[in-house]
């Protein structure tokens, strides 16, 4: 026992001790706000500083009357012909040339600019149109500004969870299908990530053939399951340093945007275009953030890792034991990686869009997809039973997988330049002390 | 006591027997051959005796003690196949290796910082273990596999990948390790190592044991009762007591013969007998040496 927790404590040194470590733990949760930031940063201040480019029109139909939030509208005097030149010699940004038009059928309205023009322009020059033309149209059949708002309505859903013990819950799905998104991606990357450390630790040591020295000392499943529970320490850690410093973090760049999360800031600019969204749209967000429980779901986030690593690294393990080379471990990473897939795409396909569906709740009790299948689902509220259920079996998976990995280790980390296929993995299996 | 006594050990794999009924016997303080060709079951016989695997059936008792998890602490063992944790610093690998066998950290580094000394190789301690050359890393990991002070130490062609300044010192070092009680298990293909260090051998041939005993005992079982010698002038043997193998010229009027000589002959008869008919200049028994009845002895075997 005692020699288990040096194993552990040498993996754990190893690891976190190289500087590539520190770089991924540190710069990791600093690069994500940084990036956001500074997009943020970005787009507000182009918003602001943008000059405004000019546009010359030239206006048969004596309809057109500029609005200028977004293009210095001129107004050019003379034949299009003439304009065109002008625009040629000129720095403006475009020409619009508005012909004598019906309001039921207005054609052969045309911008000719210089350089292609984005969609934004145009989308601008159009409803900047459209408004006009319809204001005419009003005019035309005298309705009434005021009348035609108060035709307008909104309608919005607002969707209360009822929990059994009475309680209303303001639950907002886009917000928790973006949690059980980033979860499931996450848990995916971790398992994966981690998994493959141990496969290449233990070729590492193979190959490099220290493993006879250590085994002469330890025996096989302790070096294994010193390597995998130094390693799951090793994330755990990580995963410590990740949440506080995200949430020291974010609550910085919350103060210094004056209280709004940079998430929100652009639900904002979001609305600004959609000014149906505008009145609701940061109240309701805030109030759905607070109505996430993120320690449960940082609590369960943390077990499933725990459960998920444990069940895949010591599958792993038995493939980086078996193999000489990771170019060789290739072909038998495939069928451990098909449960994890078929969870990973079941995510976007199903669970997260109906994830209280059976295949859904399935999904997230057997234990090969459940670390996955349950981090999409437990935002939206798992039945206890479910959970507790999912997490009994992936504790019995691991153990099972954890004695199947031990036993083809201990024959296979001694074996070179045989053959491997699961024919002779099986017959390892098989074999007796 | 005995440093180590096995008693048919016998260990098969899904497609052949790897050890079949060996019995061994190792005296204390011995530096002993373990010797056989490739495939033999040198390896899985010594992994055994390090419980890296387990044999299927028989005996096998350390200092008179059947063998057990405490004999990790007690046996040093230097597989054929070198290997150190390329990543990880000289110092911290010798601490963490003495740690694996049992020692305590503290222990673990005064060892590991006497034994670096000794070798004189203190400037290395914060090398890492890829930094270093293969002799230099042959030697730290000498150093790993002595520095708990085992009882018996297991050594796999220890003298590969060692220039001869180094494999001298590995040599001194060995005897050393005798001197203060060590008992010293050695698998090697080089004869020489065996004539010159070994006490004792035992040879394995196709998972069997075929011989064992002292160096002494071995080479008296296989001496052909043959002798060199050397002479001027020609002579002949008419006597059947004797046969005469082989006569060939040197120079001149000397020739070399050997001579076999038939039971209850003594050397000094064939002497007395040969003044009679030659002018004797040297007389020498022709002792067969390792080399010569490890072949003999597996080639052989290989001809049943």
């Amino acid at each position: 026992m005692n020699k288990i927790l040096l194993i552990i404590q040498r993996e754990f040194l190893n690891r976190v001790q190289k500087k590539s470590f520190l770089i991924a733990t540190i710069l990791l949760p600093l690069i994500f706000p940084a990036i956001m930031a500074v997009l943020v940063y970005v787009a507000i201040e182009q918003k602001k500083n943008a000059t405004k480019e000019v546009v010359y029109y030239v206006d048969e139909s004596g309809l057109f009357v500029p609005d200028s939030t977004r293009f210095i509208f001129k107004k050019f005097e003379g034949s299009l012909n003439d304009a065109k030149k002008a625009l040629q010699q000129d720095e403006s940004y475009g020409l619009l040339y508005i012909p004598p038009f019906e309001l039921s059928n207005p054609k052969g309205i045309s911008l000719y600019t210089k350089v292609n023009p984005g969609p934004s322009e145009i989308g601008n020059l159009q409803s900047l149109l459209e408004n006009r033309i319809r204001e005419l149209k009003m005019q035309k059949f005298n309705i009434d500004q005021k009348v035609l708002d108060s035709l307008k309505t909104d309608v919005s859903i607002q969707s209360v969870n009822l929990s059994e013990g009475g309680q209303e819950k303001t639950s907002n799905s886009t917000v928790l299908f973006g949690v059980g998104m980033t979860c499931g991606i996450l848990m995916y990357m971790f398992i994966f990530i981690y998994g493959a450390q141990i496969m290449q630790g233990i070729i590492e040591e193979k190959t490099s053939k220290v493993v006879e020295v250590i085994v002469s000392s330890v025996k096989p499943f302790q070096l294994m399951m010193g390597k995998i529970v130094g390693l799951a320490s090793v994330g755990l850690l990580q995963f410590v340093i990740w949440i506080v410093l995200i949430t020291t973090l974010s609550s910085v760049v919350l103060a210094y945007f004056g209280l709004e999360m940079p998430q929100q800031q652009m639900v904002n600019e979001m609305s600004q275009q959609n000014p149906a969204m505008q009145n609701q749209g940061s109240m309701e967000f805030m109030k759905m953030m607070s109505q996430i429980p993120f320690t449960y779901v940082i609590f369960n986030f943390l077990f499933y890792f725990l459960g998920g690593y444990l069940l895949y690294g010591a599958l792993f393990a038995a493939v980086g034991s078996a193999v000489d080379s990771p170019a060789e471990a290739q072909q038998f990473m495939f069928p451990i990686t098909i449960p994890m897939l078929i969870a990973y795409f079941g995510l976007f396909t199903f669970i997260l869009d109906d994830p209280h569906g059976s295949i859904s709740v399935w999904l997230s009790i057997i234990p090969f997809t459940s670390p996955i299948a349950m981090m999409g689902r437990i935002a939206f509220g798992v039945d206890d039973w479910q959970l507790a259920l999912s997490m009994i079996l992936l504790i019995a998976g691991f153990i099972f997988t954890t004695w199947v990995a031990g036993r083809i280790y201990r024959v296979g980390i001694l074996m070179h330049g045989t053959k491997i296929n699961y024919k002779v993995m099986a017959k390892w299996f098989m074999m007796k002390g | 006591m005995e440093a180590l006594t096995a008693k048919n050990v016998t260990k098969r794999y899904t497609n052949h027997l790897a050890l079949d009924q060996v019995s061994l016997t190792i005296p204390q303080q011995t530096i002993f051959g373990l010797l056989g060709p490739n495939g033999a079951g040198k390896t899985t016989f010594i992994r055994i005796i390090n419980q890296i695997i387990n044999s299927d059936s028989g005996e096998i008792s350390i200092f008179g003690e059947p063998l057990n998890e405490k004999h990790i602490g007690t046996i040093g063992y230097l597989p054929e196949e070198r290997g150190l944790y390329k990543k990880l610093k000289v110092g911290d690998q010798l601490i963490y290796l003495a740690q694996l066998k049992g020692l305590s950290r503290k222990v673990a580094t005064e060892k590991s910082k006497a034994w670096v000394k000794k070798f004189e190789v203190t400037d290395w301690w914060n090398k890492k273990v890829e930094d270093l050359s293969k002799g230099m890393a042959q030697k730290v990991q000498f150093i790993s596999t002595v520095m708990h002070e085992p009882r018996l130490i297991i050594l796999d062609e220890p003298f590969s990948g060692f220039d001869p300044v180094n494999a001298q010192l590995i040599t001194r070092e060995i005897l050393e390790l005798k001197e203060k009680g060590c008992t010293i298990i050695f698998s090697t293909h080089r004869m020489e190592t065996v004539e010159d260090l070994c006490d004792h051998i035992a040879l394995l041939n196709k998972s069997k044991k075929i011989l064992e005993g002292s160096k002494k005992q071995v080479k008296e079982t296989y001496r052909s009762n043959t002798y060199w010698v050397e002479h001027k002038g020609l002579f002949s043997l008419s006597s059947d007591k004797y046969e005469l193998i082989e006569q060939r010229n040197l120079e001149d009027t000397f020739f070399k013969s050997i001579v076999k000589v038939h039971d209850n002959t003594t050397p000094n008869q064939l002497i007395r007998d040969l003044t009679e008919v030659t002018e004797v200049h040297s007389f020498i028994e022709k002792i067969p040496t390792m080399s010569e009845i490890f072949i003999s002895l597996v080639k052989g075997g290989s001809d049943e």
